[in-house]
């Protein structure tokens, strides 16, 4: 996967909170890559720092949160530490967000179409009629029948589903690299889920754009990804293939995570459940962060933390598979 | 098994009409938004009946009518023989321990715990308001109890709301249920809020009460995998109405309703199989306007001819209760 260069390239990301209380580490050491036309998921509980990475990468993280150290690299160049107004023709042009709840993301006061031409015009060169013709197609390629009408339609004239199609067709509206979607289809309906996940995957894939897909539910993950990130407290637990990561999970929390979820084809009494939760920011325990849960905890884990290391055919945090690869 | 829940033909109609003024001066007419329509069914003891739907079928507006929280507008909700709309309102002993016997857990942990009580208060609460332990040491010693079939400990009552996760919140909200030793709880998407690993805590804790206490249970939910783990019986609603009902293994093994075929066909595939599935089409219609016939209509890929105009019935076919023409007369 990583022969071409990677469009996105996250290095040793650390985001930290400065509190009255010291200083909260909510995303402590994360790295990966995404190649062009892949699509990364990346899963976690609440407050695993999955949305804080997708956030950072945009450079939209609210303060007083902050990158302490690492690198973000977009075609190889440093976006992290760019000044706010050239940030902002990045984003949107090269970087394409699409966000949890279509309604907020949108302005309820202006009309689609203001807001599409408004993109349009602002990371490409083209004269009113030409980006209101864009505006249209774009409308028409992400499903909303009747665009020509719809364009002049206000966000709550919308349903739930159809706005999720306008904030894509916003994301995709200047063509860019790289797009990260934070939660697309959790607002969602589960028949209007498999509409916008069909949707999205098929548009990436005719645009050729990489996606960064941030969610908790692994089946959306299934479906859409390549690769699959799995976050702790912070940190990546495992990373690779999306088919060996939910068959052949290697760290003990993926192991877990995949048997909570209840399935069709398993006539299971109980469910797999990891006891307890994961750790506060501010009491996150020596060694691996997941060891208090863990069933296969030994010393090690509590006195060193796991680096990534080669696990079967992904990488795992785990000291289960040091010096096994 | 005798059945400690029976629904008969139950509606329950909102009236949004505009204000008066309105629809005097500009003439609007009234207009009532139909949530549930005609709904019947009945919960045998011990048994867990789930009912599934998107959003705005009406699957929480049944819940609440069952717990008397709503009146139903037409046909009666029974709780052991007895009516819950006169219940709610009743005062003598019967009505009492009906209300004792019901009881609700509602979805947003964080939104149905009082933030200023202590946890040993709210789940008192129910004890102290249905009189049935006034003496303190054991009231102490009965909220340890609770408290401990929930997997926390008696010290954890002196906290507050605030210092417990999504899932002990959760728990806390059961602890709260179980407190007036009820037959019946009506659990109104439990675990939506949750994170998968602390779901799997929560359905596995509730379905080892079950098992001690003989409770019944009444789950709603839109996700059909939570569903097909905790449920005996499974009704699938659209648009107010009962489309499907039966046991889990024939709706969901079996299913005979084009909606409840959608609806598992839409279900992101774990095992990534790569098995087809029928592209979903369309959006659930405007409740305050809905399609003529059978509500689905519009968006079924097996509409014939009667579909549009007549309403089908619900009726048994292949072991279950199906409203739909083309599932009983295949082409």
């Amino acid at each position: 996967m990583s022969t071409p260069s990677p469009v996105l390239e996250v290095k040793d990301l650390h985001i930290e909170f400065p509190t009255r209380r010291g200083v909260l580490k909510a995303v402590d050491g994360v790295s990966f890559s995404i190649a062009p036309g892949e699509v990364l998921g990346v899963v976690g509980e609440s407050g695993a720092g999955k949305s804080l990475t997708g956030a950072a990468v945009i450079g939209l993280l609210e303060p007083p949160g902050r990158i302490a150290s690492g690198q973000i690299l977009l075609n190889g160049q440093r976006i992290d530490n760019l000044p706010y107004e050239q940030m902002r023709r990045i984003r949107g042009r090269q970087i394409g967000a699409i966000f949890q709840d279509p309604l907020t993301s949108l302005n309820p006061l202006y009309t689609v179409g203001r807001q599409l031409v408004e993109t349009i015009q602002t990371h490409l060169d083209l004269d009113d009629g030409a980006a209101r013709d864009r505006a249209i197609r774009l409308l028409e390629e992400v499903g909303i029948p009747a665009a020509r009408e719809r364009i002049g339609h206000f966000p709550h004239q919308f349903s739930g589903g159809m706005r999720q199609r306008v904030v894509i067709a916003l994301a995709l509206a200047a063509e860019p690299k790289v797009i990260i979607a934070d939660e697309p289809t959790t607002a969602l309906d589960v028949s209007i889920q498999a509409q916008i996940i069909t949707l999205l995957k098929r548009l990436c894939r005719e645009h050729g754009t990489s996606v960064m897909l941030v969610t908790h539910d692994m089946g959306v993950i299934a479906e859409t990804a390549d690769r699959v990130a799995v976050m702790y407290a912070g940190r990546i637990a495992e990373i690779g293939p999306v088919a060996d990561v939910i068959h052949k999970p290697q760290h003990p929390y993926t192991v877990g995570l995949m048997g909570s979820i209840p399935e069709f084809d398993s006539e299971r009494e109980r469910l797999i459940q990891i006891d307890g939760a994961m750790p506060r920011l501010d009491a996150i325990p020596p060694g691996c962060a997941f060891n208090p849960r863990c069933e296969r905890v030994f010393d090690r884990c509590r006195q060193a933390r796991p680096e990534l290391m080669p696990a079967a055919t992904s990488l795992a945090a785990c000291w289960l598979h040091e010096g096994r690869a | 098994m005798s059945a400690l829940v029976e629904l008969a033909n139950v509606s329950k109609t909102f009236d949004v009409s505009p204000p008066w003024l309105n629809r005097v001066i500009e003439r609007k007419p009234p207009t009532y938004l139909h949530a549930v329509s005609d709904v019947s069914f009945s919960i045998a003891r011990g048994e867990t009946l789930a009912l599934v739907g998107e959003s705005g079928c009406g699957k929480s507006t049944v819940a609440r009518l069952i717990v008397g929280l709503y009146a139903p507008s037409a046909g009666s909700v029974r709780v052991d023989g007895q009516d819950m709309a006169v219940a709610v309102k009743g005062n003598d002993e019967a009505a009492r321990a009906l209300r004792r016997k019901v009881q609700m857990i509602f979805q947003d942990p964080y939104a149905s715990l009082n933030p200023r009580w202590r946890v040993a208060d709210i789940v008192a609460e129910p004890i102290r308001t249905h009189k049935l332990i006034t003496d303190r040491a054991a009231l102490d010693k009965r909220v340890a109890e609770l408290l401990g079939f929930v997997k926390l400990t008696a010290k954890d009552g002196e906290k507050y709301p605030h210092q417990f996760s999504g899932g002990q919140r959760q728990r806390i909200s059961i602890a709260r249920a179980l407190a007036s030793n009820p037959e019946f709880l009506i659990c109104d998407e439990p675990t939506s809020a949750l994170d998968v690993s602390v779901q799997a805590q929560v359905l596995n804790l509730m379905k080892d009460l079950q098992r001690e206490m003989g409770l019944t249970y009444l789950f709603i939910s839109h996700n059909l995998q939570v569903v097909h783990h905790i449920a005996d019986r499974v009704g699938v609603m659209y648009l107010g109405r009962l489309v499907e009902l039966g046991d889990k293994r024939a709706v969901f093994g079996d299913p005979q309703h084009p909606y409840t075929r959608m609806l598992l066909d839409a279900i992101p595939d774990l095992q990534m199989t790569g098995k087809a599935r029928t592209p979903v089409a369309g959006e659930v219609p405007n409740p305050l306007n809905p399609p003529s016939g059978c509500a689905f209509n519009p968006r079924c890929p097996k509409r014939f001819a009667p579909c549009d105009r007549e309403r089908p019935e619900l009726a048994t076919f292949k072991g279950r209760d199906v409203a739909c023409f083309a599932a009983r007369n295949p082409i």
